[in-house]
């Protein structure tokens, strides 16, 4: 019995961020275009565009290969175990040790591997610069985030999720230097990994300035369908994985009725909002950067990590 | 009952009969070919059914065994416990599949008589290194192994390099070699103890003596291994060699060096200092940084594939380097995990790499071509091989759920281990080598990429490319089995980790934790509040989402799909040399990195205005290793040499004078020593 509600609340979770993901996309999206005083499309509007890209035919280049057509499944696949394995409104689900944070980073490495290996396939330039810059950005980002990992834990004393919530919502965590460090350079490598302005543009339309999009030009159809939902999925991913360490209020814990379960559904909506207003305000405010200041932007981030590490290895012994 | 070590020491017989017969046999016909590669195939798989069967009963006894040869008054020792065990599963897994490879691959062979030989001597020499027990043994087969790859490295020595490579090859190799002569004379002490056993019965040696070992070591083992920056001859000679050839040296030989090192300084030397630790951390991030570096500049496929060789080797001493830091603090559950993180990259290492080297040879039968600038496209004409190497470019770059992240995630998990370390210099420097292996694990995901996009990818850039064929089915079995060990690897970690506990246990007092017992197969280093991963369940589960996936969007989803010339946002470029080249995938990660590791200077030259002229871009990089370090040296070599040939031209007069002039600084020096 007892399994059996475990499953289900772990079903609920896989279920709760496929159904989010769009809805946090269009959320941002409404937000910003409020902020500039615009109208804005309907908060559904990401469901509609996938229904329809799933209506539509696939126009498939003439020397695409199997990867190209296999990709899709396999990074939307990557994306959403990862997203599942995120504590979004509860800790300590079923599975939740199937892998902890480095495993989870790695899983979205894959995702990218792949998506990199699209962009080649059909042997367009775009396809190539945009998988160029993509693994550049990567191979800043991934270091950058495996230094916060390496400070969430040696605050925490584990790389597990749920272990991680349980010990940042406790009383004993206080305000930290090498916290609020971490913070800001996982937003930072949170904005480059979600293809989010200044690092590139989810909304361009100059070929030449794009990274993600440029990789992605050549799908249509349920193939751009699969690949956008994973990108909504990432989003959806960096906001709950902020949330879930460094706002841990209101999680619910596995042995607790179903009272806390909707609590904790509740304050993970809030989150979402709240992440998604900021998120929506910091791409207003700030402009596009150049490709090549991004791995100055990203070096920040790295260095802001690094520096975190080395001062919790440090104050240790003090 | 003969004891194990006998029983290799057999198989060993037998492959250096394989190699007499290979050198007595017909000049390499298709038949001879066959026999050599089915015989040392044959050998390779027996004498990993005995491993086998010793691994099976738990705890390993060592066994040795004694032959009357070499110096009079030591004879050779061999011993096989559970480290050699460990060490002689890979090289005979290797071994056993480049022979399968090379049952195919060898038929395309230009001068058989020049690799067949020596082949089987090869293998022999690897298995004599892990298996000796006294230095003599040990340095006489070290030789031996080193000088049989050398005739590899030099089986097509018409082709352009490969004399210069085989000739680095042999100056480094022969440093090397003296290295180790010195560490074990050092250890040895005047008494001349030179077996094994009598070196870790001696009394723990002086800090300045270990201070020297270590040093020794690092130069001797580590130019074997290719550690930066004594790393030079690896990317020029393993590609050198025939690929199932340089699929040994880069996944076995690079093994063995490692093997030595983990014999002398965990085994031999007894208890390390903590500093050793620092400067084996130090050298491991710096190598697998600048290797993975140097592999993504690379546009050759083999040496591109040696380089991350270097790398691999660097991410391996790391662990090595954090498990001499926490055995010298006295923290045995850490250190075991540091070395079983090492050793499971070593077998990981030794599977994804010869597995890759074996797909650059198939490249290279069917197009000819190693130049990824002239590939593309061949996921279309090998796509059996191309799914193979696609696999092995997966878990090179450390991505679950292959087994590449198995490894890098257990290092990852004993790096955090370190805080508890008492000594400054370790607490600074662990983390920096942390984020120094994160940050080679992405560039090397970046490096396979472009590995596997620009030569698999795409469209064909040479005509080479049109008419290439999938390869024969030896060569397929022989990369899919490694696929097959590279996700099983992964999925089923707990195996492999307790199989390396009865290595972990002699050499450090401790082991990790019991796996196979843990829930749903899932790892667990420390407990699993802390951390845990599941390889199998992360498959499982990507597995069942991506089919469910694909369902639903198969039941539901239009069905329609329209094939059409590529889109390219409405520019049709019909010439497939507009696509990206290895070179210019790299660009953006040259323009971060390279400006200062290599030096990079890119210059463009634009057509007059008015002028129709191409503008053209010319990229400038220095190999600053060899500049400031190996140049010098080759210059100082040569002024000497210049200089002393005068020597040569003097008249008889001169001669008898420098003769009797030495004679008198030699009295001088016996009658004012001390």
């Amino acid at each position: 019995m007892a399994l059996t509600l475990e499953l289900a609340v772990q079903g609920v979770q896989m279920t709760l961020v496929l159904l989010l993901a769009p809805l946090l996309t269009g959320f941002v999206r409404k937000v910003k275009a409020r902020l500039l005083r615009r109208q804005g499309p309907s908060l559904i509007q990401p469901y509609r565009d996938l229904l329809r890209l799933m209506r539509k035919e696939v126009v498939l280049a003439d020397n695409a290969s199997w990867l190209f057509r296999v990709t899709p499944y396999l990074i939307f696949a990557a994306t959403w175990v990862a997203a599942a394995l995120i504590p979004t409104f509860a800790t300590g689900l079923t599975f939740s040790w199937t892998a902890d944070l480095i495993a989870i980073v790695a899983l979205l490495g894959s995702g990218r591997f792949f998506l990199a290996l699209a962009g080649m396939d059909v042997g367009t330039s775009f396809g190539g610069i945009g998988s160029s810059r993509e693994v550049m950005i990567a191979s800043l980002a991934e270091p950058a985030m495996l230094l916060i990992v390496f400070s969430l834990a040696l605050v925490a004393g584990a790389t597990q999720l749920s272990t991680v919530a349980a010990f940042m919502g406790s009383p004993q965590v206080g305000l930290r230097v090498s916290l609020g460090m971490s913070l800001i350079a996982l937003v930072m490598v949170a904005v480059a990994e979600n293809a989010r302005i200044p690092v590139d543009n989810p909304a361009t339309h100059l070929e030449l300035t794009m990274v993600h999009e440029a990789m992605v030009l050549e799908y249509s159809g349920r193939h751009l369908a699969m690949i956008e939902f994973a990108a909504f999925l990432k989003l959806l991913l960096y906001v709950s994985l902020i949330s879930c360490v460094f706002l841990p209020w209101g999680l619910a814990s596995v042995g607790a009725g179903p009272k806390s379960f909707v609590l904790g559904v509740v304050a993970y909506l809030g989150k979402l909002a709240v992440c998604g207003i900021l998120l929506a305000v910091f791409e207003t405010a700030i402009a596009k950067m150049r490709v090549f200041r991004v791995p100055d932007f990203l070096g920040a981030a790295l260095m802001l990590a690094l520096l975190g590490t080395l001062l919790l290895f440090v104050s240790r012994s003090l | 009952m003969i004891s194990g070590a006998a029983v290799l020491l057999w198989g060993v017989a037998a492959l250096l009969g394989t190699a007499v017969l290979a050198i007595a046999g017909s000049r390499g016909s298709a038949a001879g070919t066959r026999l050599i590669y089915s015989s040392t195939l044959g050998i390779s798989a027996a004498v990993l059914l005995v491993l086998a069967s010793r691994i099976a009963d738990d705890p390993v006894i060592p066994s040795t065994a004694a032959l009357p040869l070499g110096l009079p008054w030591i004879g050779a020792h061999f011993r096989l416990d559970a480290l050699s065990t460990f060490f002689l599963v890979v090289v005979n897994f290797g071994g056993a599949m480049a022979s399968l490879y090379g049952l195919g691959y060898g038929r395309h062979e230009s001068a058989p008589h020049r690799v067949l030989p020596f082949f089987p001597a090869f293998l022999a020499g690897m298995n004599l290194v892990v298996l000796a027990d006294d230095a003599f043994t040990f340095l006489l087969s070290w030789e031996f192994m080193s000088l049989a790859s050398w005739a590899l490295v030099m089986a097509h020595h018409r082709e352009q390099d490969n004399a210069r490579a085989g000739y680095i090859y042999l100056v480094m190799a022969s440093f090397g070699t003296l290295a180790l002569l010195l560490a074990f004379g050092l250890l040895a002490g005047p008494s001349g103890n030179y077996t094994f056993e009598a070196m870790r019965a001696a009394a723990s040696p002086t800090p300045l003596v270990t201070a020297f070992v270590l040093a020794l070591l690092l130069l001797g083992a580590g130019s074997k291994a290719g550690l930066v920056p004594l790393h030079v001859w690896l990317p020029l000679a393993h590609p050198a060699a025939p690929s199932h050839v340089s699929a040994l040296m880069s996944g076995v030989m690079t093994k063995v060096a490692i093997y030595c090192f983990i014999r002398v300084i965990f085994d031999l030397v007894g208890a390390p200092a903590w500093w050793s630790g620092v400067a084996v951390l130090f050298l491991g991030g710096l190598t697998a940084v600048l290797g993975i570096l140097y592999a993504l500049m690379e546009k050759d496929l083999k040496r591109l594939l040696a380089y991350s060789t270097i790398e691999n080797v660097g991410v391996i001493f790391v662990s090595l380097g954090l498990a001499l830091a926490f055995k010298a603090n006295a923290m045995p559950s850490a250190a075991a995990l540091a070395l079983t993180a090492a050793l499971f990259h070593v077998l990981n290492h030794s599977f994804f790499k010869s597995l890759l080297f074996f797909g650059a040879g198939a490249v290279l039968t069917a197009t000819g071509e190693r130049d990824m600038e002239k590939l593309g496209g061949l996921i279309h004409r090998m796509p059996l091989t191309s799914f193979a190497f696609l696999v092995g470019c997966v878990a090179i770059s450390a991505l679950p759920p292959f087994n590449g992240f198995v490894s890098e995630w257990l290092a990852f998990q004993a790096i955090l281990q370190s805080p508890d370390l008492p000594q400054w210099g370790l607490k600074v420097m662990v983390p920096a080598v942390g984020g120094l292996l994160a940050l080679s694990a992405a560039l090397a995901a970046a490096c396979f990429v472009k590995a596997f996009g620009i030569t698999f990818l795409g469209r064909p850039r040479s005509a080479a490319v049109e008419l290439a064929h999938e390869v024969d089915r030896y060569s397929l079995a022989a990369m899919f089995t490694l696929a097959a060990l590279c996700l099983l690897a992964g999925i089923l970690p707990g195996l492999v980790i307790d199989g390396l506990s009865s290595v972990t246990l002699p050499l450090i007092g401790s082991r990790m934790p019991v796996q196979t017992a843990e829930p749903w197969l899932s790892i667990v280093p420390i407990a699993a509040s802390r951390s845990s991963y599941n390889g199998l369940l992360v498959f499982l589960f990507i597995a069942f989402s991506a089919s469910a996936a694909a369902y639903v969007i198969h039941r539901f989803a239009s069905h329609e799909l329209r094939r059409g010339p590529a889109w390219g946002c409405g520019f049709p470029d019909v010439i497939p040399s507009s696509q990206y080249t290895a070179v210019s995938f790299a660009q953006p990660i040259r323009r971060v990195f390279g400006t200062f590791v290599f030096r990079a200077r890119e210059t463009v030259e634009m057509a007059a205005p008015g002028e129709t002229g191409p503008a053209r871009l010319h990229v400038e990089m220095h190999d600053v290793i060899w500049e400031t370090l190996y140049q010098p040296i080759a210059r100082a070599i040569d002024f000497a040499t210049d200089h002393l040939n005068h020597l040569q031209f003097l008249t008889i007069r001169r001669y008898l004078t420098l003769v009797f002039l030495f004679l008198i600084v030699l009295l001088l020096v016996l009658a004012l020593w001390p």
